[in-house]
C-alpha cells in the first residue's frame, strides 16, 4: 500500500489505472478502524488496482482538491478522474465491489 | 485487548446486560453516556419495579452503575461513531477504538429521522464527528446543532481549531462557551449548492460551510446498515438476537413498554444469548 504525497498522487492518476485512496489522518478515531480494511484490499488488489492513503494533514492540497469535508473519505480514480466516492467507515466488501466492477 | 462483549448504552438494559455477562466471566465494556445523563435520571419516582417501589430514577441508576462496575465492567463514555463489522467487531468512540467477538446493542430510544437536506450534504458539509472532521474547517463558518450533553464541549473544540461557530439548539445549554454565539431554533434543515451553504434555522438562513449535527446517539441502523428494524424498533427474537450474528439487543430500542423492568429482563437475556453465541463459536 501507498502513502502518497502530492507528486506520487498526480503521477499515479496521470497513469491513468484503477486507484482506490483512502483520505484519512492521525486524530481521527473511525479512520484507524478503517486502515487494516484497506490494507487488507491493497493485498487483495495488488496488480489489478493502486490502493493508497492520503494524510490530509500532510496533503492538504489534496483533499482540497477533492472537496475531502469529512474523514474517512475513499476516492476512486480511473483514467485519472474521479468514478465513486464513498464516506464514512464501511465494510471491505463495499469497496471490493467498486473495485470489481471496474476491473 | 479484544473484549468479549461490547455493550452499546449505559442505561438499565446495557448495565443489566453487563451483570449477567460478568456472572459468567466475559470481559465487558460498556460504551455509552455518563450514567447521570440517562433520559431515566429525570424519573422523580419509580414505582413499578418490583420489591424496590418509591426509588428515583437517579437512585436506581446508581445502583445499577455500581453493580455492574462492582463485578469488573470496563466503561468508556462516550458516542459509538461507527462500526465495523469484519473479523469480528471494531467501535470507535470519541479518538479510540474498541473491538469485541459480540455486541449488545442497548441505546434506548434513538430517532433515525433526519432533517431536510441531511442525508444529501453528508460529505459536502454535513458531519457528526467534530474530533475527525473538525480541522477540515478551520478558519470557517461552521454551525454545531447540539442535541447532546456534550455537544457544548464539542463546540468549544472546534472553536479551539479555529473554527468560527454558532451554537443552535432548541434550549440554551448551560455549559457553553459564552463567547459563542446562541441561535435558539427547533426546525432545521440543510441549505447548499455543491456543498452546504447555510443552515436553515427557523426559517432564517444561517451561512456556514459546515454543519456539525450532534446527536446523544447515532442511531443503530446507521451504525449497522443491514439492521433489521419493525415499526421502528430492533427485531429481536425471544433470545434478543437481532438478524445479524453475535449482535443482540435489548431495551427500548426493541420497542414498548419504555420501562425499566422491561429493560433490565431483557438485557439479562441478550448477555446470556451472547455468552452462548460466545462459547459456541469458541468451541
Amino acid at each position: 500500500m501507498i502513502h502518497f504525497d502530492q507528486k506520487q498522487f498526480d503521477q499515479a492518476l496521470e497513469e491513468g489505472s484503477l486507484m482506490m485512496v483512502d483520505f484519512w489522518a492521525e486524530w481521527c478515531g473511525p479512520c484507524q478502524m478503517l486502515g487494516p480494511v484497506i490494507e487488507a484490499l491493497a493485498e487483495q488488489y495488488e496488480g489489478k488496482a493502486v490502493v493508497g492513503k492520503v494524510n490530509v494533514d500532510e496533503e492538504q492540497e489534496l483533499a482540497m482538491r477533492y472537496g475531502v469535508m469529512n474523514i474517512p473519505t475513499v476516492i476512486f480514480f480511473k483514467d485519472g478522474k474521479e468514478i465513486e466516492r464513498k464516506i464514512g467507515v464501511m465494510p471491505p466488501q463495499v469497496f471490493a465491489q467498486v473495485l470489481e466492477q471496474n476491473q | 485487548m479484544i473484549y468479549d462483549i461490547i455493550i452499546l448504552g449505559s442505561g438499565p438494559a446495557g448495565l443489566a446486560a453487563a451483570v449477567a455477562a460478568r456472572g459468567r466471566n466475559k470481559s465487558v465494556l460498556v460504551i455509552g453516556s455518563r450514567w447521570q445523563d440517562s433520559p431515566l435520571a429525570k424519573a422523580e419516582r419509580v414505582d413499578n419495579f418490583l420489591g424496590l417501589p418509591g426509588r428515583t430514577g437517579m437512585e436506581m441508576l446508581k445502583a445499577f452503575y455500581q453493580h455492574a462496575a462492582g463485578l469488573g465492567t470496563q466503561f468508556a463514555v462516550g458516542k459509538a461513531l461507527s462500526l465495523l463489522v469484519w473479523n469480528g467487531f471494531s467501535v470507535t468512540a470519541g479518538t479510540q477504538m474498541y473491538q469485541s467477538k459480540a455486541l449488545i446493542l442497548a441505546p434506548g430510544v434513538v430517532r433515525s429521522a433526519k432533517y431536510p437536506g441531511e442525508a444529501e450534504y453528508l460529505g459536502r458539509g454535513v458531519s457528526y464527528c467534530a474530533t475527525c472532521d473538525g480541522m477540515l474547517y478551520r478558519n470557517k463558518p461552521v454551525s454545531v446543532v447540539g442535541l447532546a450533553p456534550d455537544a457544548p464541549q464539542e463546540a468549544g473544540y472546534l472553536k479551539s481549531l479555529g473554527c468560527q461557530v454558532v451554537y443552535v439548539s432548541p434550549r440554551q445549554p448551560e455549559d457553553l462557551d459564552p463567547d459563542i454565539p446562541y441561535v435558539k431554533a427547533a426546525r432545521l434543515a440543510v441549505r447548499g449548492g455543491q456543498t452546504v451553504t447555510a443552515l436553515e434555522a427557523d426559517g432564517a438562513l444561517l451561512p456556514c460551510s459546515g454543519i456539525f449535527i450532534l446527536r446523544r446517539a447515532i442511531a443503530p441502523t446507521d451504525l449497522l446498515p443491514e439492521l433489521e428494524t419493525e415499526n421502528g424498533s430492533i427485531r429481536v427474537d425471544r433470545r434478543m438476537a437481532t438478524n445479524l450474528p453475535g449482535v443482540f439487543a435489548a431495551g427500548d430500542c426493541t420497542g414498548a413498554p419504555l420501562q425499566v423492568s422491561k429493560a433490565v429482563g431483557e438485557g439479562h437475556v441478550a448477555a446470556l444469548s451472547a455468552c452462548e453465541y460466545l462459547d459456541g463459536s469458541d468451541g
